[in-house]
């Protein structure tokens, strides 16, 4: 292969590296007003009036919506449960009350705030445990009237219940040898991408609208859009500039519904962009998880059975999480054989501002729990952690959770890469500097590519080059570059030959999201089907023109096409293309739509209810490895060093895989020791890059190893699958199991700050001296 | 609406004659008037460094930093930093390192690391890693950067 599996520069990185690239707020219009929210200072009240003169009054204020103004229907991915301003109540400190448009950005945040609106305060419910008390106040009271996509249990501050059985957890019990039980807590994470949320909307003379905005979907926002303001999709053209990160928190609905609202309503076009305060007030966190794990073994380190019971806080509206619940619990017997398995779930509305997609999708909850246990289990039977994993491991041939069919050994390989490392090799021979205690951490897990729908589109131009048009939004990661790759590589091409247009609702094939670890593999398997119908038609007219067989026809690399054996017989894709274009048959246009359509449950096999996902992906397998320190008399935690093993089937570019291995490991290591929101009553108490601490270079190791591990994955685009979430998954896990191993102390709660991991040292000193 | 206030610096090498309000900050001169828009506003509060320019020579954030109190001086942002099409060895170094991802925070890598290089020709890795510990990155890890960093001096040294 001559474009895959090679460490190209990215396409879009000079014009990143000299300034020239456009995000959202860089984007302008003539006579461009700009959007600003008053949002609801309670977690929780009834909204008994507005009085929107005093921010009319202003000079300078074009139009100012309140939450009756903006009509529409009820907006959601799962639960059709949001409006785009506050109907009748107020859900959560932050939420978008009324919103204005005004000639500046000052004048229209200014403004905001003097529309005066009384309110009647409500009981708010702030935790799961709030929400599940008998008599507790109602988020929604038409909860359980609410349109799901998907059948589940509901009611009162119920959202969504899952559950996942196989074989007989209770019976199996009492054929373990050892069973380890616990608690485990993890925090709300904010994203921060580096880029807040925002959009730009106008409207054209003959009505349309079109919308540019920071996002992971112009189909998820075109849809979001439309289903919130009531209006016929095509209507709505949905573009995109450069996007400053998303990690799953511009997938759905932000500030785009409020901006076209304001654009309709002032007829001119308005730009609205968070400040990195509403950014965390206003969007989307990770879930908070309760989780209650059990874990059982045979004495020679067999998994018997397991049993996870998780409560998560869903926040004010349903957003993505009846799939994060769903997804983490499918994940929660990671990559192993564990014949009996029972886990359930239940998500509850609290007056929290959503929760919802965040890189892993509740799988790095649900595996600091089970990857806890591992080497709990491990410790108590006296076997070595990476062979308690391998012994368990599960291999290709194997059923997931739920009857899904593994493809591929990469977990085992993972495993291997990890066991060559020097750092396990001479592990026992480690030695820590005075006052710190030292130890190597292990865990691993498992992930999925693939979900819903996709396509591509494939078109010759007159001159033989390519335009590739598949509507999968690059928000960083480097999909534009990968995407390009895989097309050029499956008709022969230099990449450079390979244009990609930008996404664009009403030009793009339907693509479901940048979302899921999907568009390496879901994209990339639509392009290279839309390539093949691309050569059947080149190799279709070079038939004619060299009067041959179609059979014995092969494309040469650099854009030409000829006779096997017959070097002096052939044609450019240019000469086929102009033919194409003037003379016979018409424009070259491969095109492909692909529904990722194996079931996620076999019924004989799982007893399942409330399946968010009923067709979920191919599995792919992370082994994390931390060298972690620990000060003793601070409790501080260091990673000294990490190597994290990914399977991807194959490195399309394995320099941007590195990138994401390293990028994914950093964001796990401030969920693991830092990173924590963290909320005063029902308002945030940090929502500012002041007081919510993101990993800076001297927190992050200077070397994260990533070790790219490729088992081909049989449908994958050239044996490729994803890699976006799964670093993420298994640090914190590693990282807790590096301090059990430095320092016997087992933390069940995340972030593991110095002040927990110093007062879980003190405790210990004191259980110990007892 | 303050009055308007007309001054005078040098951004990028040329002298310019800008009207600005008393208030206003420099990134927001730089982005608005200008439309100078690599320097980015991630957070407005000086944390992210996204918006980190080059006020005589030394990095500093524009965010923080009012319009007014630059008046007379010279001020470099990441456009400024090559010249012409040519890019200079560390724009090129972070390319061919993958160095970058989504670019946000990459105008004010590329600012800070320019003052560490012009400062200190050679730095360590873990020199490079505490000149950028003002500088977020989300997507990279920083691993890459630093590397790139490291490479851009090698290849400015041969």
């Amino acid at each position: 292969m001559n474009v895959v599996g090679r460490s190209l520069p990215r396409l879009d990185a000079r014009e990143k590296v000299v300034g020239a690239a456009r995000y959202i707020a860089d984007l302008t219009r003539p006579g461009l007003l700009f959007g600003a929210a008053l949002t609801s200072p309670y977690a929780h009240a009834r909204i008994k009036s507005y009085d929107v003169r005093p921010a009319l009054a202003v000079p300078g204020v074009v139009t100012v919506l309140t939450g009756e103004d903006v009509k529409g229907g009820r907006f959601g991915p799962f639960i059709k449960d949001e409006t785009v301003l506050a109907t009748g109540k107020v859900r959560y400190v932050g939420e978008p009350v009324c919103i204005v448009a005004a000639e500046d950005e000052r004048t229209a945040r200014r403004a905001a705030r003097l529309i005066e609106v009384e309110y009647e305060e409500l009981p708010a419910v702030l935790s799961p445990e709030e929400a599940m008390a008998p008599g507790a106040p109602l988020v929604h009271e038409a909860n359980a009237d609410y349109f799901r996509v998907h059948q589940t249990k509901c009611g009162g501050n119920l959202a969504w219940e899952t559950s996942f059985a196989e074989g007989d957890v209770k019976a199996a019990w009492g054929q373990c040898d050892v069973i380890v039980e616990g608690e485990f807590e993890t925090q709300a994470q904010a994203h921060v991408a580096l880029e807040p949320c925002g959009a730009l909307a106008e409207i054209d003379a003959a009505g349309r609208i079109t919308l540019w905005s920071a996002n992971q979907s112009v189909f998820r926002v075109q849809a979001n859009v439309c289903e919130g303001l009531g209006l016929p999709m095509a209507r709505l053209r949905c573009l995109t500039p450069r996007v400053g990160g998303g990690f799953g928190n511009k997938m759905e609905m932000h500030v785009q519904g409020m901006t076209v609202a304001l654009a309709l309503a002032s007829g001119r076009p308005v730009k609205f962009i968070l400040s990195r305060e509403e950014d965390f007030e206003m969007v989307r966190h990770r879930h908070p998880y309760r989780i209650r794990a059990k874990t059982g073994a045979k004495r020679d380190g067999t998994l018997v059975a397991r049993e996870v019971e998780v409560v998560v806080d869903c926040g004010a509206y349903g957003d993505d999480s009846p799939g994060v619940l769903g997804f983490s619990l499918l994940m929660s017997r990671g990559p192993y054989r564990i014949p009996n398995m029972r886990a359930h779930g239940r998500l509850y509305y609290t007056n929290k501002v959503r929760f919802g997609a965040f890189r892993g999708f509740g799988n790095p909850q649900v595996s600091f729990a089970t990857e806890s246990q591992l080497d709990e289990i491990a410790e108590r039977l006296h076997m070595d952690p990476l062979e308690l994993r391998r012994k368990n491991a599960i291999r290709k041939g194997d059923a997931w959770l739920g009857g899904g069919l593994v493809q591929s050994d990469g977990f085992v390989k993972c495993l291997d890469a990890i066991g060559r490392t020097e750092a396990w090799q001479k592990r026992a021979t480690q030695r820590a500097a005075p006052a710190t205690r030292r130890g190597l951490g292990l865990a691993c897990s498992s992930h999925i590519s693939g979900l819903l729908a996709t396509g591509a589109v494939i078109r010759l131009l007159e001159d033989g080059s390519i335009v590739l048009n598949t509507g999968a939004v690059d928000i960083g990661q480097g999909s534009d570059t990968v995407l390009a790759q895989i097309c050029a590589e499956a008709l022969r091409l230099p990449v450079e030959q390979v244009v990609l247009a930008s996404p664009d609702t009403d030009g793009s094939p339907y693509n479901w999201g940048t979302t899921a670890s999907r568009v390496t593999y879901m994209v990339g398997r639509s392009i290279v089907a839309a390539a093949k119908e691309v050569e059947q038609k080149i190799k279709d007219h070079a038939a004619a023109m060299l009067e041959c067989a179609t059979e014995d026809l092969a494309l040469r690399p650099g854009g030409r096409v000829g006779i096997e054996g017959v070097p002096e017989k052939e044609l450019s894709f240019r000469e086929i293309s102009l033919r194409a274009h003037w003379a016979a048959g018409g424009p070259i246009i491969g095109s492909s739509s692909l529904m990722y359509d194996r079931p996620t449950v076999d019924p004989k096999r799982t007893v399942a209810s409330g399946v968010p996902f009923p067709q979920i992906g191919v599995f792919s397998f992370a082994a994390t490895l931390c060298d972690v320190e620990i000060d003793e008399a601070t409790g501080k935690v260091t990673v000294r060093e990490a190597w994290s093993a990914c399977d991807v089937g194959k490195a399309i570019n394995p320099l941007s895989v590195e990138g994401q291995i390293q990028g994914g490991f950093a964001q796990g290591l401030g969920f693991a020791l830092c990173e924590e929101l963290v909320w005063d009553g029902g308002k945030l108490a940090n929502p500012s890059l002041m007081d919510y601490k993101v990993p800076t270079s001297l927190e992050v190791p200077l070397k994260v190893h990533p070790l790219i591990v490729e088992d081909a994955e049989p449908d994958g685009p050239f044996g490729a699958k994803g890699i976006g979430e799964i670093p993420i998954c298994a640090v914190a896990p590693a990282i807790a199991n590096g301090i059990a191993a430095a320092t016997g102390l087992r933390l069940s709660r995340l972030p593991m700050t110095p002040e927990r991991v110093l007062r879980g040292l003190l405790e210990e000193e004191e259980t110990h001296a007892d | 609406m303050s009055a308007l206030k007309l001054m005078r610096l040098s951004i990028n090498g040329r002298s310019r004659d800008i009207t600005v309000t008393p208030q206003e900050t420099l990134l927001d001169m730089l982005r608005d008037r200008l439309d100078l828009t690599g320097s980015k506003r991630g957070c407005n509060q000086g944390v992210c460094g996204a918006c980190t320019v080059l006020i005589d020579g030394e990095p500093m954030r524009a965010c923080l930093s009012l319009a007014l109190d630059v008046e007379g001086m010279e001020v470099v942002t990441v456009e400024g930093l090559g010249s012409g099409n040519t890019l200079t060895v560390l724009q090129q170094a972070i390319i061919e390192h993958g160095a970058v991802q989504c670019g946000f925070c990459v105008a004010g890598m590329l600012i800070t690391a320019h003052a560490l290089l012009r400062d200190n020709p050679h730095p360590s890795p873990e020199e490079v890693r505490a000149a950028l510990a003002g500088n977020l990155c989300r997507c990279s890890g920083y691993g890459k950067i630093i590397e790139a960093v490291c490479r851009a001096a090698e290849e400015k040294a041969a």
